[in-house]
């Protein structure tokens, strides 16, 4: 290993002293400008975030927001062409895909907290939501008790499966947590009858609902795990001069009116595969975020 | 329950199902069985070799893998080999890995301890008298193994290699849990997106059926045409 | 988080590992030893049904058959057999159990039917001229012998029944490896969580393995090479 890292470092050594580059260029943006690649993590069913169109090509509101990143890398490497992979990642294998550099950029619906930020960094934040459960009509559930020793299933990996079981706990429910794959999977635990509840951000539940065979069936709860937590895109950690672009990228993105474009795209819309339209106009906070971006993990800092 | 099938869903999914899903589980069958078998073999070697610490190590780590489950040893994979590549290039950052590449290198170190008893047992079935033969003749301990021993081995073993290699198809959707999209990752997508699970999870399993049974039936046969020439 | 420490959700995870494999491992004997004998049996349409039955279990991956067992079937019952299947508690742990248990129950009757093959014919024909009927051919003389005989192939596969078992987390069963997979979430420790798990791993087949090793020299038959 040592004499893997000497020569390593011979080499950069006698690279670097060839090309006279006028900046260092280090991490993620050395790589990408090396391969002349970049790669993107995507999702398989957070509607309208991340997810699959009908021809299985991964498209959404943060998919395009990635994409105005990659422009915005393209143009600082100076690159002519820049090729664009995809990778498929859930909830619970993003973070350390992120960590071991199989993605550079995650395109989904991540919550940003402080917790997180001990493993990965954010850019500006692109949306805020909050952690409710859906059920099925029929089933009558008022409130966070009334899941008490039912079956309530969660994705894996996500700030909400965590906050279940702490509110399991601290509330003596006793219910019965089971991880699904991801937000598709879990609901169709919940349209089966496998399990009465499935708990995850609003505006993701709102999407599966939408998108369900028969949407008048289910009910989104009043009663939230949480106060709305910002999402942002994922990148990785320590990385300073990649985050100086994509936080400058994204920046720009929000508060020239565009990220708005897109946004009403996405949420007020018809979007594919199934033409619905979710109707969620931005709120005033969002649209103050995007006024003033920011990358702030605290929920507080968005009121 | 039949008047709700819907076939017409699954007939709009085979061109997904079979070029996109079917052609990943099919190449990373292929390419993981001729790996396991090239690395089980080498591994079989370093175990009959006459060298203590080789046999060894080939030792613990056949009998490393095999005491672990096939899932686990995906999300080890997945998380670590970018790591591994950074060791081993000395890169100053782990290296981007694709699925499938990770999926490949992860079925070839698994299967090469399944492959590697196997060949094992094949060599051990040629009577002592061959390499010492070959020795008198004057061939090196490579040429006896590469023109005597190891083709022979081989040939006996082909039909427990073949055996093996479709219970290796089967594993290969185990990669379901990262979704990666083999095929059953492309039918459970397809499932999923549609609501359609019966008609997708049936038609898969189906699929598997076939090709795996055909693939046993082919391995009957020629394990009795086989035996009759020995 | 407060749900006690992470040690105790992998042991947790443990028990449940080996819950599940025990009681597939049941199935699997009880299963198997049926299908196995019936693929021995002088009758033409045991035979098949045996034959039918295995090649059924052993052409599907077990992940497409859990799946069968968990989204699967339950739409294709009636719909009120089909909401009480659903809705019965630990609804993964039944299902994975079952659905682990027919297939290893596949593997388990090939072996048996090599075992009662590999015994030499003059033990049943001997069996029937001292009158035995072919329930107590088998119960007397053939099973007893055949089991010793195949003791060695039943350990590994018992032991991938262990293994099998972590495929059960697709449908939701926290055993060992979900409760890695579930650990390195809270607390981001990916590597510390799946070593963790393999060391219990590798001492749950150390542990099986020297059991079974134990077992098979007591019931070692003598003349046999495993016998004294």
């Amino acid at each position: 290993m040592t004499r893997n890292y000497l020569i390593g470092f011979a080499l950069a050594a006698a690279l670097g002293a060839g090309q006279a580059q006028a900046d260092e260029l280090t991490g993620t943006l050395k790589n990408i400008k090396d391969t002349g690649a970049i790669t993107l993590g995507y999702r398989d069913s957070s509607i309208p975030f991340s997810y699959l169109d009908d021809n299985q090509k991964p498209i959404g509101y943060a998919m395009d927001i990635c994409y105005k990143i990659v422009d915005a890398v393209k143009k600082e490497l100076k690159l002519d062409k820049l090729e664009v992979k995809l990778t498929p990642v859930t909830s619970a294998t993003r973070i350390p895909l992120m960590a071991n550099g199989t993605v550079d950029l995650e395109c989904g619906s991540t919550t940003n907290n402080a917790e997180r930020e001990k493993q990965v960094w954010f850019t500006n934040t692109h949306f805020l939501t909050a952690s409710r459960y859906v059920f099925k009509k029929s089933s009558g559930l008022k409130s966070i008790d009334d899941l008490k020793g039912k079956t309530v299933v969660s994705t894996a990996g996500t700030t909400n499966i965590k906050q279940l079981t702490e509110a399991n706990v601290e509330r003596k429910l006793g219910a019965n947590i089971i991880p699904a794959k991801d937000h598709a999977e879990a609901f169709l635990m919940v349209e089966t009858d496998r399990a009465v509840a499935f708990v995850m951000d609003d505006i993701l539940l709102a999407s599966l609902v939408a998108g369900s065979k028969s949407p008048d069936d289910y009910v989104i709860s009043k009663d939230a795990f949480s106060t709305p937590e910002p999402y942002g895109i994922m990148l990785r950690k320590d990385d300073k001069p990649f985050k100086k672009v994509v936080d400058a990228a994204t920046a720009a993105l929000y508060t020239s009116g565009e990220g708005k474009k897109i946004y009403d795209k996405w949420f007020t819309q018809k979007i594919p595969p199934k033409g619905l339209n979710l109707n969620v106009p931005m709120g005033p906070e969002l649209a103050h975020e995007f006024a003033k971006p920011s990358d702030s993990p605290d929920p507080a800092s968005y009121k | 329950m039949i008047g709700n099938f819907d076939f017409d869903v699954i007939r709009r999914a085979l061109p997904y199902l079979f070029f996109e899903g079917m052609r990943f589980t099919l190449t990373l069958t292929a390419l993981s069985a001729f790996g396991g078998l090239v690395f089980g073999t080498l591994i079989a070697m370093m175990r009959l070799s006459g060298y203590r610490l080789l046999a060894r190590v080939a030792g613990l780590y056949v009998d490393f893998i095999r005491s672990l489950p096939l899932v686990l040893v995906i999300f080890w994979f997945y998380f670590l080999v970018p790591y591994i590549g950074q060791w081993l290039t000395g890169a100053s950052r782990p290296i981007s890995v694709g699925a499938f590449a990770s999926s490949l290198i992860t079925f070839i170190a698994f299967e090469s301890a399944y492959f590697s008893e196997i060949m094992r047992a094949g060599i051990q079935s040629i009577s002592r008298g061959q390499p010492a033969a070959a020795n008198a003749l004057g061939l090196t301990y490579g040429q006896t193994m590469r023109y005597v021993v190891l083709p022979q081995a081989f040939r006996n073993m082909l039909p427990v290699l073949l055996t093996q290699t479709i219970v290796l198809f089967q594993d290969t959707s185990l990669v379901y849990v990262l979704s990666i999209t083999d095929f059953l990752g492309a039918a459970s997508k397809v499932a999923q997106r549609d609501g359609r699970l019966v008609e997708m999870y049936l038609f898969a399993a189906l699929v598997y059926f076939v090709i795996s049974s055909i693939a046993s039936i082919g391995v009957r046969r020629l394990q009795a045409r086989i035996s009759i020439v020995r | 988080m407060g749900t006690g420490t992470y040690l105790d959700l992998l042991l947790a995870g443990l028990v449940v590992t080996v819950e599940v494999s025990l009681l597939a491992w049941i199935i699997a004997l009880v299963t198997g030893s049926v299908v196995g004998v019936m693929r021995t049996l002088p009758s033409r349409t045991a035979s098949a049904i045996g034959f039918a039955y295995v090649e059924f279990f052993r052409n599907m991956p077990l992940l497409v058959q859990l799946f069968l067992w968990f989204f699967v079937l339950p739409e294709l019952l009636p719909k009120s057999a089909g909401l009480w299947l659903k809705q019965m508690p630990n609804a993964p742990f039944w299902t994975a159990a079952i659905g682990i248990g027919l297939f290893m129950s596949a593997r388990v009757a090939v072996q048996l039917q090599a075992g009662i093959g590999s015994l030499p014919r003059g033990q049943k024909l001997a069996a029937t001229a001292l009158g035995l009927t072919t329930v107590q051919t088998y119960r007397y003389v053939l099973l007893p012998m055949a089991f010793r005989i195949i003791l060695p192939p039943l350990t590994s596969e018992f032991l991938n029944t262990i293994k099998n078992s972590a495929v059960a987390i697709t449908i939701g069963l926290l055993e060992l490896t979900g409760e890695a997979r579930s650990m390195q979430e809270f607390s981001f420790q990916v590597f510390e969580a799946f070593t963790a798990a393999t060391v219990l791993y590798l001492l749950l087949n150390f542990v099986v393995v020297t059991a079974m090793r134990f077992l098979e020299r007591r019931v070692a038959i003598p003349g046999y090479i495993s016998g004294k």
